[in-house]
């Protein structure tokens, strides 16, 4: 934060899609391409945290020829130069898969299934583990960054790794506040409709469809419209 | 902030650990070894008051403690007997050697004997593959272990 205040001031210039955009130094390249409205989904991130780079759905292209890169958006400081791609092929293609292996570990995340409606995911490939926690690591952060208890964090390792209390018994330090829940992007649970067995949800019931957040006030007339475009077919 | 005399866990043979590396919390891991040395495992109540001593949170602790394989949160044996299964090992037989151990001991990978004197524990490479299959007992090297082999070494203890 202080050397986000320090170099207020000058601007570091860099292309985006082609375009050539400002930025404050030390903000994140996700701060800044959302701040040119560019809608780039996440699930580990939030403005009131620090970020963390877990989900890696915020995945960008930078730089150019051999130079090319993926990287998590979320962690990567803007620099002077940087050529940055938020809607290539590669990226897309990349943040599909990204997608898909987070909805095989936890198919029972409304969020996560909107956003397989939003970014238009048909298929999941792998075998569902049904799990309930993709290890974000948002409600360890607010634990601890907003609600100064710190009683959660990670525990074990690789495969193994999960999210608990010290000694997995009810913790001092928790006054139940509720929070880690809040900003779990896991636990709401998807409608409970037709399909509510199948890993990828068809959104047949969804009552909004996913587009509205993106045209605001404007109700989509699209036939069909995005969120009910699969049929049963689609849907494995 | 820190309540130096709230010891609730014989203080006396954690603090001089912790007081060694002058409390810092960066010497975590340090601390935990050493502790681990002293007890063979690390008890909760030691953890918690490392935790308290160095002004982390006892997750941060806990969650040290889960990640390596070298602690354990449950109490080891007084012998410690680790059987590589790392691929070297495993092409010169050791999934034999471990089963043997295992029979020979009546507890299986992971655990402890009942009577607290062995703790048989896997590993997955010790970098010894030349001498495979390895047996680490006790911090000694056992090379070119075969079951036979592995029988006769659990007698003589």
């Amino acid at each position: 934060m202080s050397e986000k205040n320090r170099s207020r001031g000058e601007m570091v210039t860099f292309m985006l899609n082609g375009a050539r955009v400002q930025a404050d130094p030390g903000s994140s390249l996700l701060e800044a391409i959302r701040f040119y409205g560019l809608d780039i989904p996440t699930l580990c991130y939030d403005e009131g945290l620090t970020p963390y780079g877990a989900c890696r759905l915020c995945v960008v292209e930078v730089g150019s020829g051999k130079r090319e890169k993926l990287v998590a958006s979320c962690v990567h400081p803007v620099r002077e130069g940087l050529e940055v791609r938020t809607h290539s092929n590669r990226v897309l293609k990349t943040r599909k898969m990204i997608l898909e292996l987070l909805i095989a570990r936890c198919p029972g995340s409304k969020k996560l299934q909107d956003m397989a409606s939003e970014l238009e995911l048909k298929e999941i490939k792998f075998r569902p583990l049904n799990d309930d926690c993709i290890l974000c690591g948002l409600c360890v952060r607010m634990c601890e960054e907003q609600m100064a208890a710190r009683a959660i964090g990670f525990a074990g390792r690789g495969r193994d790794r999960y999210i608990t209390t010290p000694f997995d018994m009810t913790s001092e330090e928790c006054r139940k506040c509720g929070a880690c829940m809040y900003i779990c992007p896991a636990c709401e649970l998807r409608c409970q409709g037709t399909g509510a067995e199948t890993v990828l949800c068809s959104g047949c019931i969804n009552t909004e469809p996913v587009c509205a957040s993106r045209y605001d006030d404007a109700m989509c007339f699209m036939v069909p419209c995005l969120s009910c475009v699969r049929t049963p077919e689609d849907v494995k | 902030m820190r309540k130096k005399n709230q010891t609730t866990f014989e203080g006396s043979r954690v603090d001089p650990i912790i007081d060694k590396y002058n409390a810092e919390q960066g010497s975590l891991i340090s601390i935990l070894q050493d502790i681990q040395a002293e007890y063979r495992y690390l008890p909760r109540e030691a953890l918690e008051h490392v935790a308290r001593r160095l002004n982390i949170p006892v997750v941060q602790a806990f969650g040290v403690a889960t990640f390596f394989r070298a602690f354990t949160l449950e109490p080891r044996g007084r012998q410690l007997i680790h059987v590589c299964m790392g691929t070297a090992c495993h092409v010169r037989g050791s999934q034999n050697v471990l089963e043997e151990v295992e029979r020979k001991l009546e507890i299986k990978a992971g655990g402890t004997t009942p009577d607290g004197e062995y703790t048989l524990e896997t590993v997955n490479c010790v970098g010894a593959c030349a001498l495979g299959p390895v047996v680490i007992r006790n911090e000694e090297y056992l090379s070119h272990m075969t079951p036979t082999k592995v029988s006769g070494l659990l007698k003589k203890v």
